[in-house]
């Protein structure tokens, strides 16, 4: 988890997910590797992806906004994560 | 629909002094275990509710005198040491995958109930006086009790050895799930398979998508239906079997197909056994030329199932298919254009070819 006043950027999310993902799959992950192009991925992991976006960044990911494509890569995660911080007006750090 | 009912616990957390045995183990190493105590846990057993332990003793000391009592194997994931015992509780229900409110304790002090209540306000807590009433309530007394129920017990207890292999498994998730060369096997359902059918949509709160119970009388008839299909789903791994661990009810019609319900077993989410059937379905349905639409109710415990959904591609939008289909009170219509998929990278796969309808 970052410091409570850092910046929410592209950067710093991408950096996040990284970590987060190296950690939750034991393997190295990079921002625009396909996620999902094996289809391994479990509904438990996507429902921990979807969790931890929510929690980590203080957004809600409802609807239209849980299709897979935004979860495919780190990046397309992070532009998710930023999108839905200005669209719900969240202003403070993560 | 079966009409609501007193929830069924799914699984009873002892405590051991003066509840499960007559004595404090730590005034006295010959704590008795009375022949009736005895009868409730084996009976419990046979219906399917798993049991655990919550107690408050040294955990080795105690282990072993549940082994010469001859009933430690009854107990999944048991939590003896000196923590509180609504920690210890929350500790089983993680481990199980089960909502509080489908965990009952007993113990004998007040003030133990009194804080598993403050803290777990969901779980239902019963006095030691109690114990030889439980087999009497409802909330101990399937229905049906099936096959798999009896089994439940080794299902559970060969899931918990899959995490811990899990954890300390180093590689990547997919490596993992490899090596549990894990099958599933989706047929039609037959009229002896139903109760086992029943029983998954009854517990299965967190991944039914429609939060809609269809009782064994109900499913039975649709078995014979021209334009219904009801399959039911097992797995089996290396460890051993999983029992039937999802159901799926199709209403198939030109054009368009609709899933009424999907249930899977939370036992098997981590697996990936929604994802997987619903890629087989998309498939099938891609080969029969029609599009597929889901029923899909939010509930407070079914998040995961909208995921897989969403996943798979499930989307809010209009279609000329969805003419059809009579809109329902708080049920969602999720509409996809089905494409081919590939067959799961990590399971083996039998099931039947719906194409040809």
């Amino acid at each position: 988890m970052m410091a409570d006043h850092a910046e929410v950027t592209e950067r710093t999310v991408v950096a996040e997910l990284l970590t987060f993902l190296e950690e939750r799959t034991k393997s190295a992950v990079t921002e625009d590797q396909d996620l999902f192009a094996t289809g391994a991925v479990s509904s438990m992991f996507a429902m921990q992806l979807v969790v931890h976006l929510e929690e980590a960044y203080d957004v809600t990911i409802v609807g239209g906004d849980l299709k897979q494509v935004n979860f495919r890569t780190v990046r397309a995660m992070a532009e998710l994560v930023l999108r839905l911080r200005e669209a719900q007006g969240v202003t403070g750090g993560a | 629909m079966s009409q609501e009912r007193t929830p069924l616990v799914k699984c009873l957390v002892w405590d051991l002094d003066n509840t499960l045995w007559q004595g404090t183990l730590l005034e006295d190493d010959e704590v008795r275990l009375a022949q009736a105590v005895r009868t409730v846990i084996s009976t419990l057993d046979e219906r399917g509710i798993l049991q655990s332990v919550a107690s408050k003793n040294d955990h080795d000391h105690a282990w072993r005198r549940l082994e010469e009592l001859g009933v430690a194997e009854y107990f999944v994931h048991p939590m003896i040491g000196w923590s509180a015992k609504s920690g210890s509780i929350r500790a089983i229900a993680d481990a199980l995958s089960f909502a509080h409110g489908t965990i009952a304790f007993v113990d004998d002090q007040p003030t133990e109930r009194a804080e598993v209540s403050y803290h777990l306000p969901e779980v239902r807590c019963y006095s030691a006086d109690q114990v030889m009433t439980l087999l009497e309530l409802p909330e101990f007394s399937p229905e049906v009790v099936t096959v798999d129920a009896r089994r439940r017990r080794q299902m559970y207890q060969a899931g918990l050895r899959r995490v811990a292999e899990r954890e300390t498994f180093e590689g990547p998730d997919e490596e993992f799930l490899r090596s549990l060369e894990l099958e599933m096997r989706i047929g039609r359902a037959t009229a002896a398979e139903l109760t086992r059918v029943e029983e998954l949509t009854l517990r299965t709160s967190q991944m039914n998508a429609t939060g809609v119970h269809y009782s064994d009388a109900t499913l039975r008839e649709l078995l014979d239906s021209p334009d219904h299909e009801v399959l039911v789903t097992t797995m089996s791994d290396r460890f051993g079997p999983h029992g039937a661990v999802g159901v799926l009810l199709l209403r198939t019609d030109a054009g368009v197909w609709r899933l009424r319900l999907l249930a899977t077993s939370c036992r098997v989410v981590s697996f990936g056994a929604g994802t997987a059937i619903l890629n087989w379905l998309s498939d099938q349905a891609a080969r029969a030329g029609v599009h597929l639409v889901a029923d899909f109710r939010r509930t407070s415990r079914n998040r995961m199932m909208e995921i897989a959904y969403r996943f798979a591609g499930f989307e809010e939008e209009d279609c000329a298919c969805l003419a059809a289909i009579a809109p329902e009170d708080d049920i969602t219509t999720l509409h996809l254009l089905p494409g081919r998929t590939d067959p799961p990278t990590t399971m083996r796969l039998t099931a039947p070819d719906l194409s040809g309808r």
